[in-house]
């Protein structure tokens, strides 16, 4: 690899500006802490202008171990990805304006760097580099309110990332044997006899833990609502969506996809119901949203791709408008719980009106953002006759109506008065969620810049949202869902909100696996402790030894009588006197 | 004949005309005030001689105007000017602090032969390593002997046991000299001259026998008296039981004069021409030296008493210095160079902080030393200091001499006694890391003859100490004085013994 091209490489990638930008705004002393975010701003916007100068290609060829790599690839896929992550990553830095600790605003600016390197990555080694970069800064993040609870949080959620980026160093390193290549392209899971290749197994588990495939989804529930307000929202975005990138690169079409989607939509609806903390329902929203994403990516073909992603780039916008909405009535009041929220549309209504505006986005209202990409993953999963994936998607849509779409405006502004009389929002917070609000309903009502952007276009071109069909089918399933929630709320069978906490399936490793681990460092520790005493038996029986020689009263430390000594220099000189007669056979030999 | 001329002769003469003038002063602070004016005097005297030989070479005096080889004469070259310096600084240091302790453990009435016995010592110290003629060497050798001798018996105050060490350090410093001189007599025989110049000259091509038992005598007469294991039992009771002040200025002295008086004698005087030097190098110094390393090491390891503790680890340390010789080489010498004067300015500040604890405590067993850090924080600090000096901490001079020893068993293919250096530091850990536990970590005793209001050292001891430790750092970073002379002296020795 010639240094020049690897130098010049990292100067135009829009990753490394940022991160760039990240560690200089980061840097800035503290007397001038109100510098960070507006700094990290324009270096987000240098690296936007340079992203678009770049244009489509192939940059910062390099070699390695003999195989090629490429530092940036910008297609149609990875460039809506790219762009939508600039997006978010602004939208956050000014939803999170009060926010001047060094730590948050390093992290919100090189957390989105890191997730936009994976995806600009052109081969399998670059993207695990940048993969491990998301991995450690999102754990600052995850830190970042500093409390016990949320160290812990995060060490776990370290241990998982990491392990994440193991399975795919371990795959790639696989694969290079298998194929002498780093190429991040389609890798198939299955080899031509049928069999599956351990190499793609293993890239393909590393890309399920961050898009948190069922059972492998403890995580994102976990650390995510234990950050900070804004640390939460930052967090929800780049890590799943850079997972799912990765699987609609590499494994599009897989069809053991579309039940692991499938079972990501339903799932999180049920425990999203029960659970208390909003956030924590958001946090099975994203498990929901995702499961969608992954159904698209496991039909496979053209139009569910870009179904997927088109679905990835607006869940992006609406999701964090959620997050923000709640976040927002977090900030004034101090909690993100059902049963400590209620009625506060009196005195938050433009808050209200944004968080109804994401509800009604992730609901796929039509004329919102959610309608317009949805549909393309539904028509998807129907072409191609998967009629048990195909209902299983209209039982989570409704269900995503119930605990996204209704729940959380509802309890946050609604339902019971909690009395909580807070201010409005922030003037900034309410800035970035005018402009989230503005991009769900402007996708929603003229989605032609999206399609465009999509990667593609062939089988976009005759797509029409806006059908009788796509309305009629979708205006029913929300109708009968909301009809259930009010006959649910009618009849007192709607889960109630109590302040409890839910299980869910990590139980079994933070319990039974805890003890499993706490026997093992037993047994581990009582035979250390048996080798050890073995030792210092030993030890003390050597010490004891030498401490008779060597001791106060030892031969070697007594006090000697004087006959001793002169007859011990007599000795000596004896010794002495014969080394000097030999001395010549010594020095001839 | 200005008395720049005269300049070799002062350290020798100055002491040895001032030492009776004690006799004549009341008895108390008048002889140490004499003798502490002395001993910066000679100081001074040394460092315009050091100044003057590493400007100027190689100094030749010729004692009485009788040229040499018939008359004395005082030869000065960068070596021994390095310990001249050494020796004099001690004193220079030693001679201020030792009032205050002196003054508690003998009696008042003694002042005056206790000050004129250090002066009469730093006499004949000093005319050791400024002499050129190995008889004088024999006499000023027996001059500072007796009058060490003489200053152990005076700890009797304080332990009578100080009485029975002075009386084997007698006899077996006189059967060293006896060896020595007898040495001396075969050199005699076989040359006709007692010069060491003139020596050298004579016994070239001179393998014989006589010549062979006279080198055996000297190696050995010297090798008692800087207390070569295994002929070093002597030492530990006679540094433990003499007065603190004069444990401070033997330890950091005696045996490094000692082995100067063996390196000069190995190189200026036989050469490397000779063909037995290698042999004994190789099958007495070798040995003697790494097991001296060790076992002193671990005897201090076990010591109760930290007086005795310190003794044995200066029985260690001589073993890094005949290590060094013992390589043959330039690097070596030097090693062994640096870590004589090295090692005397740890010695002689943790031998003044031991006399600073027996001062207020009365007693240098380790248990007195248990919670000291709280009582005695300046003499505590000055303790660790220099302790990890010893242990060879970087920013102290025992790095600086650990590191000399490594390069030069690097150097000289013994890449193991490099390793056996680490080892024994390790050790040097142990015996120094407990003495800082029960200074630092451990309460003051409760109850018992130790227990009490106890008070820092006063400041006669605490700035004289603090001196010394602070040569210790400075020396540590600043190493163009020691190391950098002893650089110099090294490779002059080693073309004046006929070698690379």
């Amino acid at each position: 690899m010639s240094a020049n091209s690897f130098l010049a490489a990292l100067l135009i990638n829009p990753a490394t500006i940022l991160t760039v930008g990240a560690a200089l705004a980061a840097l800035l002393p503290d007397s001038r802490a109100g510098l960070r975010r507006p700094f990290a701003l324009v270096f987000l916007a240098f690296s936007a202008v340079e992203l678009a100068r770049l244009g489509l290609g192939d940059y910062g060829a390099l070699t390695l171990f003999g195989a090629p790599a490429t530092m940036i690839r910008l297609d149609p896929l990875s460039r809506i990805f790219a762009v939508v992550f600039h997006i978010a990553a602004g939208l956050n830095i000014v939803y999170a304006w009060h926010d001047r600790s060094r730590m948050t605003v390093f992290a919100s600016l090189a957390y989105p760097a890191a997730a936009i390197g994976g995806v600009l990555a052109g081969d399998l080694v670059t993207l695990f580099v940048w993969w491990e970069m998301t991995a450690v800064i999102s754990a600052l993040l995850v830190f970042a309110s500093g409390t016990r609870a949320s160290f812990t949080a995060g060490m776990r959620y370290l241990a998982i990332q990491i392990l994440s980026g193991v399975l795919l160093l371990g795959g790639v390193a696989l694969l290079f044997a298998e194929t002498h290549s780093f190429a991040f392209g389609p890798i198939p899971l299955r080899d031509g006899a049928g069999d599956i290749r351990l190499s793609a197994l293993l890239v393909f588990l590393g890309f399920g833990v961050k898009s948190a495939f069922p059972l492998l989804h403890n995580w994102v529930q976990d650390a995510y609502p234990k950050s900070t307000i804004s640390g939460t929202i930052v967090l929800s975005i780049f890590t799943t969506k850079l997972a799912v990138y990765a699987l609609a690169r590499s494994f599009a079409g897989e069809p053991s996809l579309l039940w692991i989607g499938a079972i990501m939509t339903l799932f999180p609806i049920f425990f999203a119901l029960i659970e208390n903390d909003l956030r924590k329902v958001l946090c099975y929203s994203i498990n929901n949203q995702v499961g969608f994403m992954v159904v698209g990516v496991g039909v496979g073909t053209a139009s569910a791709v870009n179904g997927a992603v088109g679905y990835a780039f607006c869940n992006i916008i609406f999701e964090s408008l959620l997050f923000m909405a709640v976040g927002a009535a977090m900030y004034r009041t101090g909690t993100s719980k059902a049963t400590e929220l209620g009625g506060l549309y009196r005195t938050m209504p433009l808050t209200m009106i944004f968080c109804l505006i994401g509800a009604l986005s992730i609901s796929a209202f039509p004329l919102f953002a959610g309608f317009v990409t949805k549909g393309l993953i539904i028509d998807g999963v129907a072409e191609q006759r998967h009629f048990w994936i195909w209902l299983a998607l209209l039982f989570a849509s409704a269900g995503v109506l119930e605990h996204a779409g209704i729940k959380i405006p509802y309890f946050t502004f609604f339902a019971h008065d909690s009395g909580k009389r807070p201010k409005e929002a922030p003037p900034m917070m309410l800035l970035a969620m005018t402009v989230s609000a503005i991009l769900c309903v402007g996708i929603g009502i003229y989605p032609k810049p999206l399609y465009a952007l999509l990667p593609y276009q062939s089988a976009i071109a005759d797509y029409a949202p806006y059908s009788l069909y796509h309305i009629l089918e979708q205006s029913q399933l929300l109708l009968w869902a909301v009809l259930a929630f009010a006959l649910l709320v009618l009849f007192r069978l709607y889960p109630p909100e109590v302040p409890s906490t839910n299980l869910d399936t990590d139980w079994f490793w933070r319990v039974p696996g805890r003890r499993m681990l706490a026997w093992a460092a037993g047994v581990a520790q009582a035979l250390w402790g048996f080798a050890w005493g073995v030792f210092t038996r030993r030890l003390d029986r050597f010490i004891a030894r030498v401490y008779a020689v060597h001791g106060p009263e030892g031969s070697l430390a007594r006090s000697w009588p004087i006959g001793f000594m002169a007859l011990a220099t007599a000795i000596v000189l004896g010794l002495a006197l014969v080394l000097a007669f030999i001395s010549k056979l010594i020095s001839n030999t | 004949m200005t008395l720049a001329a005269q300049l070799p002769a002062l350290p020798v003469i100055v002491p040895l005309v001032a030492a009776p003038f004690t006799l004549l002063f009341k008895p108390g602070r008048a002889p140490w005030a004499w003798a502490s004016l002395i001993s910066w005097i000679i100081f001074a005297a040394c460092a315009a001689i050091v100044a003057h030989v590493a400007n100027a070479g190689v100094v030749s005096y010729h004692l009485g105007g009788w040229p040499p080889p018939i008359g004395i004469e005082y030869r000065i070259d960068l070596a021994n000017a390095l310990v001249l310096a050494l020796v004099s600084g001690v004193a220079a240091v030693v001679f201020p602090f030792a009032y205050q302790s002196v003054k508690a453990e003998i009696d008042e009435r003694q002042s005056p032969y206790f000050y004129g016995a250090m002066l009469i010592c730093l006499t004949g110290l000093l005319g050791v390593t400024i002499t050129g003629d190995a008889f004088n060497v024999f006499v000023f050798l027996e001059i500072a002997s007796l009058s060490s001798y003489a200053l152990v018996a005076m700890g009797a105050r304080r332990d009578r046991r100080a009485l029975t060490a002075a009386f084997n350090y007698l006899v077996m410093g006189t059967i060293g000299a006896t060896f020595f001189v007898i040495g001396l007599g075969l050199l005699y025989q076989a040359t006709g001259t007692l010069n060491m110049a003139d020596l050298h000259d004579r016994l070239v091509g001179q393998d014989n026998r006589m010549v062979e038992a006279g080198f055996a005598f000297i190696m050995i007469g010297i090798g008692l008296k800087l207390a070569m294991f295994p002929m070093h039992l002597w030492l530990p009771n006679a540094y433990a039981y003499a007065p603190s002040a004069v444990s401070a200025f033997i330890a950091a002295t005696s045996t490094k004069v000692a082995v100067y008086v063996l390196i000069r004698f190995f190189f200026t005087v036989f050469g490397l021409d000779f063909p037995f030097l290698h042999v004994a190098f190789a099958w007495t110094l070798l040995p003697v030296g790494v097991i001296g390393m060790f076992f002193a090491s671990i005897v201090a390891v076990f010591q109760e008493d930290v007086k005795r503790m310190l003794a044995y680890s200066s029985v260690a340390q001589i073993g890094y210095m005949l290590l060094g010789v013992s390589f043959g080489t330039q690097e070596g010498l030097a090693a062994a160079l640096v870590h004589l004067v090295n090692h005397g300015l740890m010695k002689g500040a943790l031998f003044m902080a031991a006399a600073c604890v027996f001062f207020r405590l009365g007693d240098h067993r380790c248990r007195a030393y248990e919670g000291l850090a709280r009582r005695m924080p300046f003499t505590t600090w000055a303790f660790i200091i220099s302790g990890l000096s010893l242990v060879g901490v970087p920013g102290t001079v025992g790095f600086i001499s650990k590191w000399y020893l490594i390069e030069a068993s690097i150097e000289a293919h013994r890449v193991w006694a490099g390793f056996l250096v680490v080892l024994s530091s390790l050790l040097a850990v142990v015996y120094v890391g407990r003495i800082i536990e029960l200074m630092v970590l451990r309460p003051p005793p409760k109850d018992g003859p130790l227990a009490g209001e106890i008070r820092e050292a006063p400041l006669s001891m605490i700035i004289p100490m603090w001196a010394l430790v602070a040569a210790n750092v400075y020396f540590g970073f600043r190493t163009g004085l020691t190391a950098g002379l002893a650089d110099q002296a090294a490779a002059a020795l080693m073309s004046s013994a006929g070698g690379g």
